[in-house]
């Protein structure tokens, strides 16, 4: 019945094209209203929202086979920002899995009026991205190198060609541009229509005028909602509720935190030009003049995103701010004159409408998708930063495989709402984020961006004394952490004028820390590390940590064992060090941004009654990392305690004093492979030890450090680093890690059977560590991540990580070598062999470097010899 | 000292004449065209006629400036430490070449210096307070200056309160009313449960629970030696309160409470200067506030519901926005002055008919004091005998000051002067912006339209008149831009200023005939000498209330 309702909506708005017919949606849908249909009492899944996201995700549930679905939609579908949007489809994506989820809607919505019969007005007409200066000419570049390895066609051509694509485009001041000839535009509402009809055909049941209340919750998983129509019970429930998600996730009888914003978002329609524009005219997306521009109706379309944005509906939805949302001119102004700067014959042609349409935005800019840490059952996908349209295939697929399948068949950790926490979802917090990340959108993406707002949430009790010697931040997971310090006498550049894609500013500042490292000893305060403790009365503990970790950890008292947390597939979920601190005790660490992801792993697969403890106690330490071969004789100096590796062999964990302080937890290992100590310090102590290590490690040396350094000191040492080198599609034994797997430990492990699986087939991919060899640090552009790898000319894989050694003199990048067999494409084993045997380049934004693919470090660097003057009577000592 | 005083008076007198003819001055000194050498020759005049004020009680100068028409003995009485002659002298003769330019920055830390902003804590974002904050600021003529401000957060009953107070004869009075008054207010709004187990904390030496948060910028003082007075004087207040209660807890009317509050705190004042303080600092500190004078305007707002309780010749114009974005003014208070037809009335309804001609003479109360209602100005209130007996039995100092022990003329039926407030309430509504109060400072040079319109458009960000629609009309994307264009390079000070109080003294200082701020006035205004400033213009002191229309739209709709 749904079926016929909605071919009779989109039949009716066909006729009459054009923009009268965004608003005659509304009197179209009034039809259903005649037929008031009950809700059901009970289903599988209830979607909440009519938009594109929602209609994508009930489309791809329906066509996977889930049948049982009921779609929600407050209002009438395709309305909200699914309406009012530019209708841009956009492949040219920062991330690859935003590539790959655009290129996927491209395809879905190119078909999509085949499969429905429903007219989308798909129209293939490609889009430029131009560029006025060099350094956006290079960050295209950037894009375009990873584009092509993912099949879609793009390329750099010249501002004469971008004259030829676009007759009205003024080119005098470009020095580039990106052509990306498959982008299309489309009518977002009539693709939201065509997915909810083929979604109806395939059972969904939808219902609009229809608002989700509150969603149920019984024992952490969702048992129903609650509709102002009337209660539904459900297994699933899906929040794409676009703008307004933010506000249902918290009136879930558990909150669901969403961190997501509005701000006002305009654009501008015109009337036709006196030679009407073709609907082949390229889109122009001008992103140093803050603007886009797409051909609608025979005139253009454009809007932008402003240095300046109007955040919204910060207290909730609120009929008075949706009702006063108006145009503002005087704040288009920017965005018109750069209109009329690009495009000067426009200067006479009429206008039409200045549309007012918010658009939801996220704390960093990515999307958010996935289930609720804290209630199974509860999936959201929403806050699109204003790329709805393009991602909306995609997303949806992906989300639909997550339900289906446990998990999408891409990692999308970079756009799981599991890297948010309560912490980001204060309204004031978005406010202030979101004003940041809509001029984001169009500035300049740089290598070690930070965003400004919305800092200095977490710190570290060392924060001021840090900050006062100098500490340049970085934010993770709301968490400051310094990068370097800037000596005294040294100036770094203005914020603005130190974004650069070359040597960056610090670089000799961090090569004097890392050196500081390497010969005497530096501190670097790493307390954003996500700390566990789980604890138990009998051997709980221990059996569940061994079930759900690939390692031994039945070690003896005082070992750390480096292990990770599997899924079935074997691939990490999360990646971390444990101390056994007693029998039944244990200290977690694990990677900032892992504190709701690795609790949620691990509530979700503890026994539900055991009398097992599972404590966060991330903010009771402060953690102090004391790198370098005099680390030991600061520590021995103000421990009274013997820290030679004999008395305190590598990978030890010992409750000790330090200074004044008791029970100092000191763990013998340093995250970099360098000689060191981690200490972490219960936080009232962490000043005293601190100003003690300082003051004691005058003599040798000591000076602060930050996470460049310790960067630096990881990556030569080939140390992968979870959420960016691995992921929870990568396996041990595809990054080396074999030796941490204990497959034969004498009981089943979550992970085990994909493991041995692997390990007699071989793996598909291998991390590998590059080494480039014709690069010039000074001169060329320095890679950063996201670089496709080529192997014999052939591609075979990204970079996940760079730094620059400053041992090696030569920069390491991280990175996955896949074996694609050149017939078929396929996927085929990797051994040792192919990798060795390859010749490699690594593409720099178009420029090619040759590199050495090593997959075992560079031995020199873990030598720890000993100077004679070091050597004392005591190593003379019977032992 | 005193001879020498006596001495220079009639010298200063003979030069009457010139003061006349060096009133249009100031209109000249703003004038555009205006050089150098000329501005010096105006500013020496000028100086002369600021001589005059304080040497003549003569009640032949038209158009004074100053609200209170001082006597010469004065000037010692409410700045005791300065000999005030050879300052104002010293000044006048080192002012010769002076040069008046300020530079931008140097105009901003001038307009900058005493300005203040509190914005209500969000509560995660649930900002449940109907108000935004408030920004304030203000700008001295005097030295120094004897406007003073107050805001401070009810924390035993709901609201808060925001006052500005403009002194005269002195700060001594205004300086009291800005730290005593919320107090009296405060404990007049308490409920009796409240108020007794504030009375037994006291009585059993506990920790007293806080009744107020202030808002203050750190020049916005409270004296320490009589803080001990002022809070037994408040106690027994509270005591009566406590014994005054009939036990049946009833409703506490805010318009009551405020009325209450401020003759409680004038009649305490009244009575601590007549009782006296054994320490003698005190006890001159005592007569000084009631010998000096001040207008009180004091807004109430909690929730929807705001009262503005109003003695004098400040004012509190609530800012609304119309549907059409416009901005209009809304006024809540009457000022008590000669303007005021009804407060003339009052007083001669108050007095016999004989003193009808004499009780307002030249627009000032006994042809002294410009407003008609204030705290302190005792000489107004007391009766001869009263004053003759306090100043006498008070310290020398005050016994030398030739100003206290003058009475003013025509004095037969005291008190003539009170401080009891006209309350006003309004019920808040979304369109409901703002709310301004300031001394008369500001209204003598802004007309009140554009106080709201200037505070409006500097609150929504919009600094044009009308947001543009194109509606059905015809219009190409050139001359929309056109259009932008030329509003845009209109937009003058506005983001220079992160404090909307600051932003109206800038205009009301600055503001050309154009209605724009025209830096070379602003920058003349500010660089006049301490002595000279007051000829141009009053003390300036300014809160903007910015109301939270979602909270107060939120009230609505519950009924």
């Amino acid at each position: 019945v749904m079926f016929y309702r909605l071919l009779s909506i989109v039949g009716r708005q066909r006729a009459s094209p054009g923009w009268q017919n965004w608003s005659s949606a509304r009197n179209s849908a009034s039809a259903a209203e005649a037929r008031s249909m009950a809700l059901p009492t009970q289903a599988q899944v209830v979607i909440c929202g009519g938009g594109i996201m929602g209609t994508s995700v009930a489309y791809h549930l329906s066509k996977m086979g889930w049948k049982d679905i009921v779609l929600l939609e407050q209002g009438r579908l395709a309305a909200g920002s699914t309406r009012f949007c530019a209708g841009i489809l956009s492949t040219a994506r920062h991330l690859t899995i935003e590539q790959k989820m655009a290129d996927y809607s491209n395809k879905l919505y190119h078909q999509l009026e085949q499969e429905t019969g429903i007219q989308t007005g798909y129209t293939r007409t490609g889009s430029i991205f131009l560029a006025q200066t060099q350094d956006r000419l290079i960050s295209l570049k950037r894009i375009n190198s990873r584009l092509n390895v993912i099949g879609i066609p793009s390329e750099i051509i010249s501002p004469k060609k971008v004259a030829e694509l676009h007759h009205l485009l003024n080119v005098h001041d470009l020095v580039g541009a990106m052509h990306v000839p498959e982008d299309a535009v489309v009518s977002s509402a009539d693709v939201a229509l065509a997915l909810a009809s083929a979604a109806s055909q395939n059972g969904v049941q939808i219902y609009d005028r229809t608002s989700v209340l509150h969603v149920m919750v019984k024992k952490g998983q969702v048992t129903g909602v609650e509709t102002d129509k009337g209660q539904i019970e459900c297994q699933y429930f899906v929040n794409c509720a676009g703008q307004w998600a933010y506000e249902l996730g918290l009136s879930s009888e558990e909150p669901v935190s969403i961190p997501l914003h509005a701000c006002e978002h305009f654009y501008l329609l015109t009337r036709p030009l006196e030679t009407p524009l073709q609907s082949s005219t390229p889109t122009i997306v001008d992103a140093d003049g803050r603007i886009y521009i797409r051909n609608w109706q025979g005139g253009i379309l454009s809007g932008g995103f402003e240095k300046n944005p109007k955040p919204i509906f910060t207290e909730g939805k609120n009929q008075l701010e949706i009702q006063n949302l108006q145009e503002d001119w005087d704040h288009f102004e920017p965005l018109l004159s750069s209109l009329l700067r690009r495009m000067p014959e426009l200067e006479t042609l009429e206008i039409m409408k200045l549309v007012n349409c918010p658009e939801t935005f996220t704390p960093d800019m990515r999307c958010i998708m996935g289930e609720s840490p804290a209630v199974q059952g509860y999936f959201v996908l929403a806050g699109m930063n204003s790329a709805g349209l393009s991602f909306g295939g995609g997303a949806g697929k992906y989300l639909a495989e997550w339900m289906v399948h446990g998990y999408p068949s891409e990692n999308v950790w970079e756009l799981d709402l599991k890297r948010f926490g309560a912490l980001q979802s204060s309204r004031t917090f978005l406010r202030h984020r979101v004003m940041e990340v809509m001029p984001l959108m169009y500035d300049l993406k740089v290598p070690r961006w930070d965003f400004q707002t919305g800092r200095q949430l977490r710190t570290s009790p060392l924060y001021d004394r840090l900050d006062a010697q100098g500490a340049r931040w970085m934010e993770k997971h709301g968490f400051e952490r310094p990068k370097y310090f800037v000596p005294p006498d040294k100036d770094l550049l203005a914020l603005e004028q130190s974004k650069t894609f070359y040597k960056p500013d610090w670089f000799d500042i961090v090569e004097s820390e890392v050196k500081c490292c390497k010969e005497a000893v530096c501190v670097i305060d790493m307390s954003s590390f996500t700390k566990f403790e789980i604890t138990s009365t009998g051997d709980q503990a221990l059996e569940v940590l061994q079930y759900l970790f690939s390692n031994d950890l039945d070690v003896p008292v005082g070992h750390i064992v480096h292990t990770g947390m599997l899924n079935e597939g074997g691939g990490y979920e999360n990646d971390c060090s444990i101390a056994r601190l007693n029998k039944r005790s244990f200290f977690m660490i694990s990677p900032t941004d892992q504190q709701v992801h690795c609790w949620a792993w691990l509530k979700k697969h503890m026994p539900k009654d055991s009398n097992l403890l599972l404590e966060d106690v991330t903010w009771k330490y402060t953690a102090l990392n004391l790198i370098g071969p005099r680390a030991v004789d600061v520590l021995s100096e103000l421990s009274y305690a013997p820290m030679t590796p004999d008395h305190f062999p590598s990978l030890f964990c010992k409750e000790m004093s330090v200074g004044y302080a008791n029970g100092i937890r000191v763990m013998s290992m340093t995250h970099t492979g360098e000689p060191g100590f981690m200490l972490y310090i219960p936080i009232e102590y962490a000043l005293h030890v601190y100003n003690e290590v300082m003051s004691v490690g005058q003599k040798y040396g000591i000076r602060n450090a930050g996470y460049y350094a310790l960067r630096s000191l990881r990556i030569e040492k080939f140390f992968a680093f979870w959420g960016q080198d691995i992921n929870n599609l990568t396996t041990p034994l595809e990054c080396g890690r074999e030796s941490r797997v204990k497959l034969e430990k004498g009981m089943d492990f979550i992970g085990r059977d994909a493991l041995l699986l692997q390990k007699q087939n071989g793996v598909y991919k291998r991390l590998t560590m590059f080494i480039l060899d014709d690069h010039d640090t000074d001169l060329d552009l320095w890679p950063w991540w996201g670089e496709p790898i080529y192997r014999n000319g052939q591609y075979v894989g990204k970079t996940t990580s760079s730094a620059y050694s400053y041992s090696l003199e030569r920069h390491v990048c991280l990175g996955f070598v896949h074996n694609f067999s050149e017939d078929t494409g396929e996927e085929q084993v990797v051994t040792a062999d192919f990798i060795n045997r390859g010749e490699y380049e690594i593409d720099i934004a178009g420029y090619r470097f040759q590199a050495k693919a090593k997959l075992y470090p560079v031995a020199s660097l873990f030598t720890q010899k000993r100077r004679k003057d070091d050597m004392e009577l005591s190593d003379l000592h019977g032992k | 000292m005193t001879k020498q005083r006596n001495l220079r008076i009639p010298v200063r007198s003979s030069s009457l004449p010139l003061f006349s003819d060096a009133m249009p001055a100031p209109t000249q000194l703003f004038f555009p065209l205006i050089r150098n050498c000329e501005l010096s020759r105006i500013y020496g005049t000028a100086c002369y006629c600021h001589h005059k004020h304080l040497c003549c009680s003569s009640p032949y100068v038209p158009q004074s400036r100053l609200r209170y028409t001082p006597h010469p003995a004065y000037a010692t009485f409410c700045r005791p430490k300065e000999n005030w002659w050879q300052y104002t002298q010293g000044r006048r003769y080192a002012s010769t070449p002076q040069k008046f330019y300020l530079t931008p920055p140097q105009v901003n830390s001038i307009l900058k210096a005493n300005e203040y902003s509190f914005k209500v804590p969000e509560f995660d974002g649930k900002n449940v307070s109907s108000i935004l904050g408030f920004d304030s600021n203000q700008l001295p003529a005097n030295a120094p200056i004897e406007d003073r401000r107050s805001a401070a957060t009810c924390l035993q009953t709901r609201g808060m309160l925001l006052g500005v107070f403009d002194g005269h004869a002195g700060c001594a009075c205004s300086q009291a009313v800005s730290e005593r008054l919320f107090y009296y207010i405060a404990v007049s709004l308490l409920p009796h449960e409240t108020l007794l187990e504030i009375e037994n904390a006291v009585e059993s030496g506990r920790a007293l629970l806080p009744i107020l948060q202030w808002h203050k910028h750190p020049n916005d003082y409270f004296s320490k030696e009589a803080s001990k007075l002022y809070f037994n004087s408040l106690r027994t207040y509270w005591q009566e309160l406590i014994d005054l209660n009939t036990g049946e807890s009833t409703d506490i009317d805010v318009k009551e409470a405020l009325i209450n509050a401020f003759k409680r705190l004038d009649n305490d004042i009244s009575l601590e200067a007549q009782v006296g303080d054994p320490n003698s600092f005190l006890n001159y500190l005592v007569l000084r506030v009631a010998f000096s004078g001040a207008t009180a305007c004091v807004a109430h707002v909690d929730g929807v519901d705001l009262h503005v309780a109003n003695t004098g010749d400040s004012r509190a114009m609530l800012g609304v926005q119309e549907e059409d974005g416009s901005w209009s003014a809304v006024t809540l208070s009457n000022d008590h002055n000669a303007q005021n037809e009804r407060e003339l009335e009052r007083l001669k309804l108050e007095h016999p008919k004989s003193e009808a001609k004499s009780v307002v003479k030249q627009d000032r109360l006994l042809g002294l004091l410009m407003p008609f209602r204030a705290f302190g100005d005792v000489k107004f209130k007391w009766s001869i005998d009263l004053q003759k007996r306090v100043i006498e039995s008070g310290p020398d100092q005050l016994n030398d000051n030739e100003y206290t022990k003058f009475i003013p003329p025509n004095y037969h039926t005291p008190p003539y002067l009170t401080a009891e407030p006209e309350v006003t309430y309004h019920r808040l509504r979304p369109q409901d912006k703002f709310l301004v109060l300031a001394t008369d400072g500001l209204w003598e040079t802004m007309h009140r339209q554009d106080v709201v319109r200037i505070v409006g458009e500097y609150l929504t960000g919009m600094h044009h008149q009308q947001p543009i629609a194109v509606g059905g009309y015809k219009v190409t994307l050139g001359q929309m831009h056109g259009l932008l264009t030329e509003r845009r390079t209109k937009m003058s000070s506005v983001f220079e200023d992160q404090n909307a109080a600051t932003h109206l003294i800038r205009h009301a200082v600055g503001n050309n005939e154009f209605g724009t701020v025209d830096h070379e006035r602003l920058s003349k205004m500010l660089s006049l000498p301490e002595e000279l400033a007051r000829m141009y213009r009053d003390d300036i002191t300014i809160i903007v209330v910015q109301f939270n229309s979602h909270v107060v739209g939120a009230y609505q709709n519950q009924e």
